[in-house]
């Protein structure tokens, strides 16, 4: 059972309050797939992936990464309960995606390096450990159906 | 690994770090404790509350090398072979897992949240890419 104090809760709501889901959402995808091209296996069908600025572009990515962040507030919405909340997911990526969990760990990472960098100053090292904790047990949560 | 063009993107980040080595190194180290507490059990021997002197020392001391590596991008290994040796047969700071990789991503948000914007994809790929590259060189000698 995760424990969030209420510094977390806080911190975690008052960053997500000021987060534009979609440019948030977008910008996290297309940074996985610049940074770490590979994986780009899980993309075939999103058509041109071929350069940093293809990909920004792409209205795939795009619309993708706003369906992942999406995704993400609802983890915020039920962060006492992120097993249940992700388990129908957790199945997808396992079953139908084959999707390696430690790709959930990397884009986590990318999450909070693009906060980092939306954020600027405001993203203190308290906000960046609370946020680590909370990509941790998201990526976490998903894995967890994995047979 | 490095291509010019990451070499030189490295290059022009580090440069804007320049002056404020011990400042990014004390930010770095102390958000990878704060973020990722078992890093702490490789300094039992600091005072790790924030701000302290060795926190900040310490800091500026990986920076600085990072810069050295940095002018060295065509030799990484030999750049960092007596660091290398350091990690592999005093310190033994775990190769395979976290702290390496918890120091690369907390210097990475520490660069993100000074440069903003200006931290972009093709920056943060570079950067990853090199702090990857560094992670090898100092698990060279593990084994």
């Amino acid at each position: 059972m995760v424990h969030w104090s209420a510094e977390e809760k806080q911190l975690i709501a008052s960053v997500w309050a000021k987060v534009n889901v979609e440019e948030c959402g977008a910008e996290a995808l297309a940074r996985l797939l610049i940074v770490y091209p590979w994986t780009q296996r899980f993309f075939d069908n999103f058509g041109n992936l071929s350069s940093p600025t293809a990909i920004i572009g792409n209205p795939k990515v795009r619309a993708h990464g706003k369906k992942v962040l999406t995704s993400f507030g609802e983890a915020i919405k039920n962060l006492d309960n992120l097993k249940v909340t992700y388990s129908k997911l957790s199945e997808l990526h396992c079953d139908k995606l084959h999707v390696d969990p430690e790709n959930f760990r990397l884009l986590g990472d990318i999450l909070v390096i693009v906060l980092a960098a939306h954020f600027t100053k405001d993203f203190t090292p308290a906000c960046q450990a609370t946020w680590q904790k909370l990509v941790g047990l998201v990526a976490h949560a998903l894995a967890h159906k994995y047979h | 690994m490095l291509t010019g063009e990451d070499k030189k993107l490295i290059q022009q980040v580090w440069g804007k770090v320049g002056g404020c080595e011990e400042d990014v190194g004390a930010d770095a180290l102390w958000r990878m404790f704060h973020a990722y507490p078992p890093t702490k059990t490789y300094f039992p021997h600091f005072d790790l509350s924030q701000g302290s002197d060795q926190i900040r020392g310490h800091g500026k001391k990986v920076v600085v090398a990072l810069g050295n590596a940095i002018k060295n991008l065509d030799n990484l290994s030999q750049a960092l072979s007596e660091l290398s040796n350091l990690h592999a047969y005093n310190l033994r700071v775990d190769p395979f897992r976290f702290p390496l990789q918890f120091l690369s991503q907390c210097l990475q948000v520490v660069l993100a949240t000074r440069l903003g914007k200006e931290y972009t994809p093709e920056v943060h790929s570079a950067v990853d890419k090199f702090m990857s590259a560094v992670a090898a060189v100092l698990a060279e000698k593990y084994r």
